[in-house]
């Protein structure tokens, strides 16, 4: 196409569409979607008054209406960059065990856009868990793989939800995360902990594992800390400070430890970690 | 007469031939809920009595507590 065209090429919600050379964002909203609030230029939120190129894709969203995917997918893109989310967007990540570790992990992911989670606990849901987990009222005696998959459904429908009622044990571990690119340790009973670390670390030891280990109480954040042992085996925690009668599990320091996991899991996906 | 092994990366002097066991113990670490790799393989609970260490062996300590 010669510059002297008078018409460039351009993508305006995912659509092909082909308009004055020298319009800017706003003419184009006002063409496609005069009701549009927010509009976005390959992949950033930008002015009305901003220039195009020849094949710029342009998204135009009113806020407050739900979007598709595509339009969602472009603000994720928007919001956590290009080389972010087509990244995250292709990986699937395995959560062992869908509590106060494993529920905030799995909504810090799933907002994110992780392409799919395989979410795996046999238990359900309890009103004692209501202080730290990401579960609602109305979830008692839901199965917590099930609950968490619906109530990530309402925060991104376009996460491939994989729940799995399921107890994982050394014989069923490896095979329960089959073509994970990650998996999340985010049990409760430290035996459990110790297990499924052996039974990845023997059954797929080219898969990273995050696991946790010392967030009970309120003591300072700090002392959660990140390190890598055992090869592709990340630990999380202050290594001591284990649940007890007078010790609980209360939900900022829980969170703490997710959001390392989460970022652990988000680095090792984006190759920062090798 | 100690022989040097590395411990989670540490080096640290031991005994020649003590075993995983007595080195835990000595470390103060409860032998309970650990992975444990000697020289890159995992070795159970029940086998930390009987594997003994050599010099310039590589011994990797997790251990779990509860809470998730």
């Amino acid at each position: 196409m010669s510059s002297d065209s008078p018409t460039i090429s351009i993508k305006v919600n995912e659509q092909p569409a082909r308009v004055a050379r020298g319009w800017d964002l706003g003419a184009v909203r006002d063409a496609y979607k005069p009701e549009a609030d927010i509009l976005i230029r390959n992949g950033c939120p930008q002015g009305a008054e901003s220039p195009l190129a020849e094949g710029d894709a342009v998204v135009l969203i009113r806020r407050g209406e739900q979007p598709t995917a595509e339009e969602l997918e472009a603000l994720m893109t928007a919001r956590h960059g290009p080389g972010v989310h087509a990244r995250v967007k292709r990986a699937r990540v395995g959560i062992a065990g869908c509590g106060g570790l494993g529920s905030a992990v799995a909504v810090a992911l799933g907002r994110l856009g992780v392409g799919a989670l395989r979410l795996v606990d046999f238990d359900v849901v309890e009103p004692s868990n209501l202080n730290r987990q990401q579960f609602f009222v109305d979830q008692i005696g839901c199965h917590k793989a099930q609950a968490l998959a619906q109530n990530l459904a309402r925060i991104n429908p376009y996460v491939a939800l994989e729940p799995l009622d399921r107890r994982i044990t050394v014989a069923n571990a490896a095979e329960t995360f089959e073509s994970c690119d990650v998996v999340a340790e985010c049990f409760d009973d430290p035996a459990a902990k110790r297990d499924l670390t052996v039974a990845m670390r023997r059954g797929r030891p080219a898969t990273p594992l995050v696991t946790v280990s010392g967030i009970a109480g309120y003591g300072p954040s700090d002392e959660i800390q990140v390190r890598r042992v055992l090869g592709n085996v990340w630990l999380i925690g202050d290594g001591v400070s284990a649940a007890a009668p007078g010790l609980g599990l209360l939900a900022p320091r829980v969170a703490v430890a997710a959001g390392h996991q989460a970022n652990v899991i988000l680095r090792i996906l984006l190759g920062e970690e090798s | 007469m100690s022989i040097e092994i590395k411990v989670n990366g540490e080096t640290r002097q031991v005994e020649p031939g003590v075993s995983v066991a007595a080195l835990l113990a000595q470390l103060g670490i409860e032998p309970r809920h650990l992975a444990v790799e000697h020289n890159g393989e995992f070795i159970g609970e029940d086998e930390f009595a009987a594997a003994t260490l050599s010099a310039g062996d590589r011994l990797e300590i997790v251990r779990f507590v509860g809470g998730g």
